[in-house]
């Protein structure tokens, strides 16, 4: 089992910040746009560095995904910016519409998803967002689990041709993945292999899945854990191998269980492989104000909730 | 002038005609809007509008029209058709299975001319402001131009784009109103009142102008004044008063051929309103 160990915590958002600079110094054509965000959206260091590709917007999300549609019909390529529940339940139909119908190659950066968010409450922190945008035909749906991860992938949609949502968060995590990492859209990452059972995650559960797997290793089971940044497309080759090795599968992501991660891979294994699978996910509420770490117990996102479903899903796997 | 008058308005007879067969083709769309529009989107594409019919997306140096109102597509079919963007023959396949004529303009079946989706109403002036920024951006001094329903300011994103772009000085950009009074369930009036416009978008810091947009003359020579005014650090606004159905004497002025098709008979008594001037499709 690899050993995954860390330095420092860092926020994705800040990730997102550090990765669209440097997306902005090699392609002249990104350009972003905020709602009145731009501290929380670590958006400061593109702005200082290229003020007239930059548009603040004001509190108009919807006008921001229009304004960011027209743009790329001058060959622009717009990094929208604000919170996720701003970003796509306020904006659905502008989105449908104007993006992913008319074919836009806009990227919708959305930090503070889920119930990490904290204190503000369930106002802001919305579980619902990658089914909202999974669901429109041609949307590429990503969730990554680290800052260095976020950085990669930022710079990796403003090469994909496209649009995309791009989801991260507020808290600072441990930082464990490659700095200098290649982002591949669509393609999982293998964390740790194993025989016993298939832990997919997305996002911050990542490194939760990371901490449950050394523990279940003292409990004797060795676990496969697999990250799917990409929801969508989602790497089904890379979940059917694994979960044809180990029978059945654990999914983990920080959002409602309607919607999500999960159900991707469930409408996968059900026609492909049929397989024993648990969630580990929000079981369809709003959250609440708290400290993010006191709603991720709360709402069942530890790694202890994470061994109790793989602890669950074996006893069910036909012997 | 690329056209005298009377061309023009001849050129609108025939989109008016080529409106009233399409509907009436299929049974369904929306000819009163696009009756009323019929003057002001040929004004455009044969007059007024720097563009070519060899479709780019890009639109480099080009000026760029945003239909916000997507509902009168017929027009903008007729008039793109008509200017050479797709064959004539095409318009007969509007709203048909298989169509790249989709009941409310579309992308994504790749029509030439068609810049982005529009029906669901209010998104279009944001998407004009952002091709007009990225005009700005490429250095390009070409105009963009777009067209909106005067029902569809009900919608609340409209606003944030008319207090955006005075703010932030896009004043590469030229909204038309299609001013007619009318919306679905009745008069606006009576619906909701947009009031007086003008005082309200010049309180956002547009410069308005207002025009006749069922007159040739006047509404070529609105367009070519606003055009004048643009690169002055504001947007303008062409507050443009229309009739419903204009052109065909049973639909003028009536909210209730906002959506509906005319049947035969009814086809026949436009079609004798309305000449041909060009060849039908």
């Amino acid at each position: 089992m690899k050993k995954y160990t860390y330095t420092e915590k860092k926020d994705t958002r800040s990730g997102f910040g550090a990765g669209l600079l440097e997306a902005g110094r090699k392609n002249p054509e990104v350009v972003a746009l905020c709602a009145d965000l731009v501290g929380s959206l670590k958006m400061d260091a593109f702005i200082k560095e290229f003020p007239e590709r930059f548009f603040q917007i004001g509190i108009a999300e919807a006008n921001m995904i229009g304004i960011a549609a027209g743009l790329t019909i001058g060959g622009k390529i717009p990094f929208t910016g604000t919170f996720a529940n701003f970003s796509t339940g306020r904006v659905y139909d502008q989105i449908r519409q104007s993006v992913a119908y008319s074919d836009k190659n806009v990227k919708i950066c959305a930090s503070h998803a889920g119930l990490t968010l904290g204190e503000d409450g369930a106002t802001h922190q919305i579980l619902e967002d990658i089914g909202l945008m999974k669901m429109l035909p041609g949307m590429t749906v990503i969730n990554p689990c680290d800052y260095n991860q976020t950085k990669a992938a930022t710079i990796a949609i403003a090469e994909h041709e496209g649009p995309v949502y791009l989801r991260f968060g507020r808290p600072v995590i441990p930082v464990f993945t490659d700095p200098d990492q290649k982002f591949e859209i669509g393609k999982a990452w293998m964390v740790n292999e194993g025989n016993d059972v298939t832990i997919i995650a997305t996002g911050h559960m990542v490194w939760k899945a990371i901490e449950a797997g050394e523990k279940l290793a003292d409990l004797g089971i060795d676990a496969e854990i697999i990250n799917i940044h990409t929801i969508k497309p989602l790497d089904e080759e890379a979940i059917l191998k694994s979960v044809k090795k180990t029978g059945c599968v654990v999914t983990c992501e920080e959002h409602n269980k309607f919607g999500g991660l999960g159900e991707s891979v469930a409408r996968l294994l059900s026609t492909e492989l049929p397989s024993p699978q648990e969630f580990v996910a929000v079981n369809d509420s709003f959250g609440e104000s708290g400290t993010p770490d006191q709603l991720m117990t709360k709402y069942g996102l530890d790694s202890v909730n994470i061994i109790e479903a793989v602890q669950k899903v074996l006893k069910r796997v036909k012997k | 002038m690329k056209h005298t008058i009377e061309e023009l308005e001849g050129i609108a007879t025939q989109v008016r005609r080529d409106i009233v067969r399409m509907v009436h083709a299929c049974q369904s769309g929306h000819p009163g809007g696009s009756l009323g529009c019929a003057d002001f989107m040929t004004a455009l594409y044969f007059e007024v509008m720097n563009h070519s019919s060899d479709f780019t997306m890009l639109g480099k140096d080009e000026d760029m029209f945003f239909l916000s109102n997507g509902h009168i597509s017929p027009v903008f079919y007729s008039v793109l058709a008509r200017s050479g963007y797709f064959e004539i023959n095409e318009l007969a396949t509007f709203r048909k299975l298989n169509s790249r004529l989709q009941g409310h303009p579309t992308t994504h079946e790749g029509l030439p001319g068609i810049r982005v989706a529009s029906g669901s109403l209010g998104q279009g002036m944001s998407v004009a402001i952002g091709a007009a920024l990225s005009k700005k951006l490429n250095k390009d001094k070409a105009i963009i131009f777009s067209l909106h329903g005067d029902g569809e300011l009900q919608e609340g994103q409209n606003w944030e784009a008319i207090m955006y772009a005075p703010f932030n000085k896009v004043d590469n950009l030229i909204a038309s109103i299609d001013y007619n009074g009318q919306q679905i369930d009745g008069p606006t009036e009576k619906i909701l009142s947009l009031d007086n416009l003008q005082t309200k978008f010049e309180a956002f810091g547009w410069h308005v102008i207002n025009s006749d947009g069922n007159d040739m003359t006047a509404i070529v020579k609105a367009l070519h004044y606003a055009k004048s005014l643009t690169g002055k650090g504001r947007p303008i606004l062409n507050l443009m008063s229309t009739q419903m159905g204009m052109g065909v004497d049973y639909m003028v002025g009536s909210h209730k051929w906002h959506g509906t098709a005319p049947n035969d008979e009814q086809l026949a008594s436009a079609l004798n309103q309305l000449p041909s001037t060009l060849q039908d499709y």
